[in-house]
């Protein structure tokens, strides 16, 4: 009975030895961002129904999780395409040159726009980017000394701008790790931050303090990480009232009937006023695919061919129904080349 | 009158001072400081047993709460909208030759618009088009490939309905605000209550919950794929840990010599028991994944990853189970000659089986709950296709609650309460398993 039971454990182990077991990998594996998740899931379900190739596998681990991830060198064991919602940055594309992945291959799917929402039994916030900045920064401007900041000292949106309520600021938001809250800082804060003429010659000067006084938020409490967990948002602005959350557009489409889109620079948001771009906290989604894997791992050029065919990404394709917003004809024509061929990303790009 | 008192048989206290009457004040005292003591101590007992009763009932309605709210939320996913359709099987569409190429997708479109002739602008059609899922076109599929003889007639077919009208006809989409503020449209409402009143409209039970893999359509989504993973990882973790605890168990136990080596090994072991499961799949992801190169989100990684997290479970109760064994069987196993193996073996270890049975169903029944060590290894990912072995790609029931309970869906919200419902029933009735085992085997020395 021992013996039985030492040879099979024996057996177990051996057979996991080696790379041989991964070797035979047959489906395409996919990580990356949350918010490029509910995208690439129904285009790969529609890949898997309609060709004979299987289902791919999608992770969601963070934009900066996929790229580590993706990164880390090219076979079987490294996975072959990733997601993000952000363009990949320059440290990261160099450190995937030097483990060997040297041709990425960068694909645009469309654009998502980031939604400021609060319950609908609420009133309607008309925001501009300069009072989100004033709301939610670490260290605001003092008067209007040029250099000067202080630790925000808004406690109610009604000190940032007279014209908005008398409401305590709290704002439920991505974490750091989250590729929306980049999204965020960067068209939303920032661009509240530039308003103010000493901080735009600011990033001119010294750029680390410029990106530091306009990326840093708050830690008082009066921003609350909620996580990547983007019902359980929807469900705390549903109990309370005074509270704002942040998060893509897709979950307020999902959620118009309990949560109302805030006004942002006099535009709400809307599917055509973030597809025109006049809305103006919106960003490109993208995914990165190893040109090395496309031979060996079955099916992932029909995979792109499926993700970037007009019936999934085009105006009234099945990806605009889940909430992504299209990119102009001329942009998926471009992009749609670009994955035939398989032309690669060169570092002078990012 | 307790043996404390002084007094004689007469009731006079024989030990009293001088004075004839501080003898009875005296008395009368000791009983009161007696009777009041008593009377505290009674109260004490009984608001002891209120507290006790009031844990017991605050417990039971906490409870009693997670159970009606989950099962309030889920019972409704049992059940499915489906939609009567009458679809001309058009020859011309339909090569018999290559069946799969014909466009399913447009004949479902055509007989709505036949049903529905007035509606002519695109939008209209689109709107009407959501209604019904995106899996008609594919169960029209089947349906011609499984009777090819019925191309070129009218099939009356029952295709589930869309998310949407699925929530509306459930009544969780209210009627009754305005039109903007729902996700189904006044023309929608009318195209379904006219479907209604020709009877075309029913709701049967969810068959497809149960047979179906993960999906981003909720009418679609069910649980085999995630039960299957499950069911596989499971049984590699059952194969690794049981042996390999109850062997390390009857080695510490019995042959192991008491130094303080084997004090270190039991000490860490319990130590073991107390680590948080995140670790576990951290130490998977470094040696499993990083080292040995196995592939992601199979279910023989995740086995191997909760072996090691309910080893130490197993080889506590098993050491117990073991222990309550009482010497008198050995020393007579002993006695009539056996060795020490044999005595281990043919006597002590069937004897305490029930209780090491107990543990391992009782530590299976943990690591069918777990979710954060399977993070690491990949197992919390969108997987549709249903594992077929130790090797594919697959997730587990609770990830799939965890990854549903993300999605924006309305429909995924009773859903992902039924999946908690089946899960725990799973749990309840190993639990029950474990505990009816130990009922039946147990042995009162």
């Amino acid at each position: 009975m021992k013996k039985v039971l030492i040879a099979s454990l024996a057996l177990i182990f051996t057979m996991g030895l080696g790379s041989g077991w991964a070797a035979s990998r047959d489906y395409i594996s996919i990580v990356g961002s949350s918010t490029v998740y509910p995208f690439a899931t129904v285009v790969a379900e529609n890949f898997g129904k309609t060709t004979g190739f299987k289902t791919p596998t999608i992770e969601s681990t963070g934009s900066g999780g996929g790229h580590k991830l993706f990164g880390a060198g090219v076979g079987v064991e490294y996975p072959d395409i990733t997601n993000s919602s952000r363009r990949i940055k320059k440290s990261e594309f160099e450190k995937a040159v030097a483990n060997g992945v040297k041709e990425i291959v960068e694909v645009k799917i469309g654009y998502d726009g980031i939604v400021i929402a609060n319950s609908k039994k609420a009133p309607l916030f008309k925001l501009s980017r300069k009072d989100i900045f004033l709301a939610l920064a670490k260290d605001v401007p003092s008067g209007n000394v040029a250099g000067k900041t202080v630790p925000n000292p808004n406690k109610t949106w009604k000190d940032v701008n007279p014209a908005l309520p008398d409401v305590k600021i709290e704002v439920l938001g991505p974490p750091p790790t989250s590729g929306t809250r980049d999204a965020f800082v960067e068209l939303a804060m920032e661009g509240g931050a530039k308003k103010f003429g000493w901080i735009k010659d600011l990033k001119k000067k010294d750029k680390s303090a410029y990106k530091a006084l306009c990326h840093t938020i708050r830690e008082d409490g009066a921003y609350i990480e909620a996580g990547e967990n983007d019902n359980l948002i929807v469900q705390k602005l549903d109990a309370n009232k005074d509270a704002l959350g942040i998060f893509g557009f897709s979950f307020l489409d999902q959620n118009s009937d309990k949560l109302q889109g805030a006004l942002i620079d006099g535009i709400a948001p809307e599917f055509d006023a973030i597809a025109d771009g006049s809305y103006p906290v919106s960003r490109p989604l993208f995914f990165y695919v190893k040109k090395a894997h496309v031979g060996s791992i079955p099916g992932i050029k029909e995979y792109l061919a499926e993700f970037t065919s007009e019936k999934a990404w085009g105006d009234d394709g099945y990806l605009t129904d889940k909430g992504l917003i299209p990119m102009p004809a001329a942009e998926r024509k471009k992009f749609r080349q670009a994955v035939e061929n398989l032309i690669p990303l060169s570092a002078s790009d990012l | 009158m307790n043996k404390y008192s002084r007094n004689d048989a007469t009731g006079k206290n024989t030990l009293a001072g001088k004075n004839h009457t501080s003898t009875k004040a005296a008395a009368a005292s000791t009983m009161d400081i007696v009777n009041q003591g008593l009377s505290r101590r009674y109260n004490a007992e009984k608001r002891f047993r209120l507290y006790g009763i009031t844990a017991i009932i605050l417990s039971m309605v906490f409870l009693a709460m997670l159970f009606i709210s989950i099962i309030g939320n889920g019972y409704t996913a049992f059940q499915q909208t489906f939609v009567k359709l009458d679809i001309f099987l058009d020859p011309d569409t339909i090569d018999a030759q290559s069946l799969k190429d014909a466009n399913y997708q447009g004949m479902v479109k055509q007989s709505l618009r036949d049903m529905f002739p007035e509606v002519k602008t695109r939008r209209d059609k689109r709107r009407l088009y959501a209604m019904i899922s995106s899996g008609a076109a594919f169960q029209l599929q089947d349906f011609v490939r499984k009777n090819q003889q019925e191309i070129g007639s009218v099939i009356q077919l029952w295709v589930p309905a869309d998310d949407d009208v699925d929530m509306l006809i459930k009544g969780h989409i209210p009627r009754d605000v305005p039109e903007i503020e729902r996700r189904i449209k006044d023309n929608q409402l009318a195209w379904i209550d006219r479907l209604q009143d020709q009877g075309r409209i029913e709701k049967r039970f969810n068959t497809t919950f149960f047979t179906a893999g993960d999906s981003r359509e909720p009418e679609l989504a069910g649980i085999l794929g995630a039960v299957s993973g499950s069911f596989y990882t499971l049984i590699v973790t059952l194969m690794l840990s049981f042996p390999v605890g109850v062997a390390t168990a009857v080695y510490l136990e019995e042959f192991a010599p008491k130094n303080r080596w084997t004090d270190i090994i039991e000490v860490n072991i319990n130590n073991l028991a107390a680590v948080p499961s995140i670790v576990y799949g951290l130490l998977g992801l470094a040696v499993f994944l990083n080292f040995f190169g196995l592939p992601r989100s199979v279910p023989l990684v995740g086995g191997f990853v909760l072996t090691l997290m309910t080893l130490p479970t197993i080889i506590i109760a098993s050491r117990a189970a073991l222990k309550s064994v009482p010497p008198s069987i050995r020393e007579a196993a002993l006695g009539v000659g056996a060795s020490k193996t044999q005595m281990v073996v043919h006597h002590v270890l069937p004897l305490a089986l029930p209780g090491m049975l107990t543990g391992t169903i009782i530590g299976m029944a943990q690591a069918l709950g777990e979710t954060a060590p399977l993070l690491m290894i990949g197992m919390v990912a969108f997987i549709v296709d249903i594992p077929g072995g130790f090797t594919d790609p697959s997730t587990v029931l609770p990830v799939q609650i965890f990854l549903w309970a993300d999605s924006p869906e309305r429909a995924f919200l009773e859903r992902t309460s039924a999946a908690i419902m089946v899960l725990l029933a799973f749990l309840v009735t190993m639990n029950a398993v474990a505990v009816f085992l130990r009922k039946k085997f147990e042995r009162r020395w």
